[in-house]
């Protein structure tokens, strides 16, 4: 069962879902955003007591014209930690989340333990330049979010007319808010320099990926191995960038491999 | 009224099958579709056509800033207008405009525009547009979300520049300026006019009554289509108890003139379809990044010209009954002309007379049958406000006039 509850940091007002029992576990969104049915969240909150703020211009938490860059991101998220009393938590972060994970671990390296980072932005190769997400229209996101591109065409069903203005207005306001903030640290190239940081990652880390991941495909999951010291990479096999949706049950076992 | 004859300087070279093989005229355009050689004609032409428009009594010649763009090649058009100033004498030189929020540091504008308000003598306008998505996001980089709020303190620090006569600290958070003291400055007091191109937002009608710039409304729909917004910003004229000078207003037309309806049908409409069934063929994935426009904008429901996924082909009668286009004699010209310049209530008037792939002949002689036989009678539709000088530049009187061409006057050093 996963609730919300409002927090407030000097940025912006913060909708924090929660839920589950066991160690503390925070989560940390993609550029899509979580809502409380997220099947990824209902199996973290099997496991753990775990958090997911929504970041600002996401779902039910304020917009924020105070959060323009990278650090302002990662202070923020700090002090989301701060608001909610949690001292070292297991730090999870998928896409966007990985990398705004990243860098808090390199910030503050003695604060982040426990790093488990899935699919994460944060690094550009240029043999494997990053297909532009902003550019894409609805119909074209499976195919790049999915190793099963049918399978997750339903699951990202708007389920609404584009054609009806009462449709999609809201839909593009949605829109506008999420990818306006993404856009912040993923727009037009998501590298904000976590290379010349990430060396300083103390966590122990797990990255997690899916083999046929085609936002960021494998060479970057063999980046971060490079730089992250010891960490330890878990491919998966039959999942694409969405591979918390695509194999859960394979991705709740890597993050267990952090004890 | 004011009227600017404007290129949008196409390349008028796309093939017949462009629609179908490419998926977009902006940003990602195959670069196997430009020829240098070709544009150096092209250009030639263009500036041939802008010049003419001056020797007949336009107004202003106007251009505009594109980037990676098939109708549009002038990712400068300061460098258009630094040549129609030396080769124009009459007309304002309307640069409609400068992407502000592109130029690091900004300041770069302000000076640029400083030289072109000096070098024609004050026959110059300037313009501040945000920008396209597609210029601003895709082509330039700038972060959508953060555009406006660059393309506002851009703004702060041009005006400052050419308004504060001593220099100053420029403690900006995209721009940071220990000394700014431009060196020229501005010719015209306190500074050019400004035309501010809109899309519809209420966030850019304020920023022009604030400021006293006129608003234009770039479009190619045409005025049936643009009646909305139009009342739109007129309302919000009325809500802020700003005066209705009809010159707070500009709006964009593509207009052909020939002897006859039957005639322009027969000489333009080729042209005509160019334009809007082939250089509008934008991808929509870059109509409109998420953050560029404003939540409020998106709540009005005014979305993008360009974010319909299958726009239809249009044929002659669709462009004329529709209103995109205002074809025919010089008098059905006229009537439409009038039509919209008292429907909209605008005093400048961006006459789009090049269109698609038109060649210089043919632009020409509708060129010439609007100066001669439209314009003269549609000059003084707004009697009332004709005192109205706010909005259009003030050249000197004096002003310097180019040598011919090889006759520059040898003075022996003393």
């Amino acid at each position: 069962m996963i609730t919300a509850r409002k927090i407030e940091t000097r940025a912006a007002e913060v909708n924090v879902l929660s839920g589950g029992t066991g160690p503390d576990l925070l989560f940390l969104h993609n550029a899509g955003g979580v809502t409380a049915e997220n099947p990824f969240l209902l199996a973290l909150a099997k496991k753990y007591r775990v958090f997911a703020p929504q970041l600002p211009g996401y779902g039910d938490s304020g917009d924020s014209d105070n959060i323009r860059d990278m650090l302002d991101v990662t202070l923020h998220s700090f002090d989301v930690l701060e608001a909610l009393g949690l001292e070292k938590p297991i730090l999870i972060g998928h896409s966007l989340g990985g990398m705004i994970a990243a860098e808090m671990a390199a910030l503050r390296p003695r604060e982040v333990d426990k790093l488990c980072l899935i699919a994460s932005a944060g690094l550009w190769l240029d043999a494997y330049p990053v297909p532009d997400i902003f550019t894409l229209l609805p119909r074209e996101f499976p195919a790049y979010m999915f190793h099963d591109a049918e399978a997750g065409a339903k699951m990202m069903a708007t389920g609404g007319n584009m054609n009806d203005p009462a449709f999609l207005i809201p839909f593009l306001v949605t829109n506008s808010r999420q990818l306006g903030m993404a856009g912040k640290f993923l727009f037009p190239i998501p590298d904000r320099g976590l290379k010349e940081r990430i060396h300083r990652i103390r966590a122990r880390t797990i990255l997690v990926w899916g083999d046929s991941d085609r936002i960021f495909p494998a060479p970057y999951a063999q980046a971060f191995k490079s730089l992250v010291p010891g960490a330890e990479l878990v491919s998966i096999p039959d999942a694409g960038h969405q591979v918390v949706l695509e194999q859960t049950d394979s991705v709740m076992a890597a993050i267990g491999r952090l004890g | 009224m004011k009227f600017t004859w404007f290129n949008l300087m196409p390349w008028p070279h796309l093939p017949d099958d462009f629609r179908e093989k490419n998926r977009s005229v902006w940003v990602d355009i195959d670069q196997a579709l430009f020829d240098p050689v070709k544009c150096h004609e092209v250009y030639n032409d263009y500036l041939d056509l802008l010049e003419y428009a001056d020797q007949l009594g336009y107004d202003g010649v106007g251009i505009n800033e594109h980037h990676q763009n098939g109708y549009g090649l002038m990712p400068s058009p300061n460098i258009m207008a630094a040549s129609l100033a030396r080769r124009t004498s009459n007309a304002a030189v309307v640069v409609l405009g400068n992407s502000i929020a592109l130029y690091n540091p900004p300041i770069r504008v302000a000076e640029e525009f400083a030289m072109l308000d000096i070098m024609t003598g004050g026959r110059f306008v300037a313009g501040f547009p945000v920008g396209t998505s597609m210029d601003t996001n895709y082509c330039y980089g700038t972060i959508p979300g953060l555009t406006r709020e660059k393309y506002a303190e851009a703004h702060e620090l041009i005006i400052r520049a050419w308004t504060e006569k001593k220099p100053f600290a420029f403690n900006g958070r995209y721009t940071k300026l220990r000394h700014v003291n431009l060196w020229p400055n501005v010719l015209q007091t306190p500074h050019p006019p400004i035309h501010i191109p809109g899309g519809g937002s209420v966030e850019t009608y304020d920023f022009c009554l604030d400021n006293t710039y006129s608003y234009s409304y770039l479009s190619f729909s045409g005025y049936l289509r643009a009646k909305a917004l139009m009342e739109g910003y007129w309302n919000r004229v009325g809500q802020r108890n700003a005066d209705q000078s009809p010159y707070r207003a500009g709006f964009a037309q593509t207009v052909f003139v020939a002897e006859t309806d039957e005639e322009a049908e027969r000489l333009y409409s080729e042209h005509a379809f160019y334009f809007y069934n082939r250089c509008l063929h934008v991808y929509p994935g870059f109509a409109d990044a998420p953050g560029y426009r404003t939540i409020k904008t998106i709540q009005s429901g005014n979305l993008n010209q360009y974010t319909r996924p299958n726009y239809p082909t249009l044929t002659w009668k669709d462009l004329v009954d529709g209103g995109y286009i205002i074809a025919g004699s010089p008098e059905t010209v006229r009537q439409r002309m009038e039509e919209l310049i008292k429907g909209l209530h605008v005093g400048n008037i961006f006459l789009l007379l090049h269109v698609g792939n038109m060649p210089k002949d043919k632009c020409m002689y509708s060129t010439k049958l609007f100066a001669e036989k439209v314009m003269p009678h549609l000059r003084n539709l707004h009697p009332e406000h004709a005192t109205d000088n706010r909005f259009w530049c003030k050249p000197i009187s004096r002003r310097a006039t180019p040598a011919p061409v090889g006759q520059a006057e040898m003075v022996p050093a003393q």
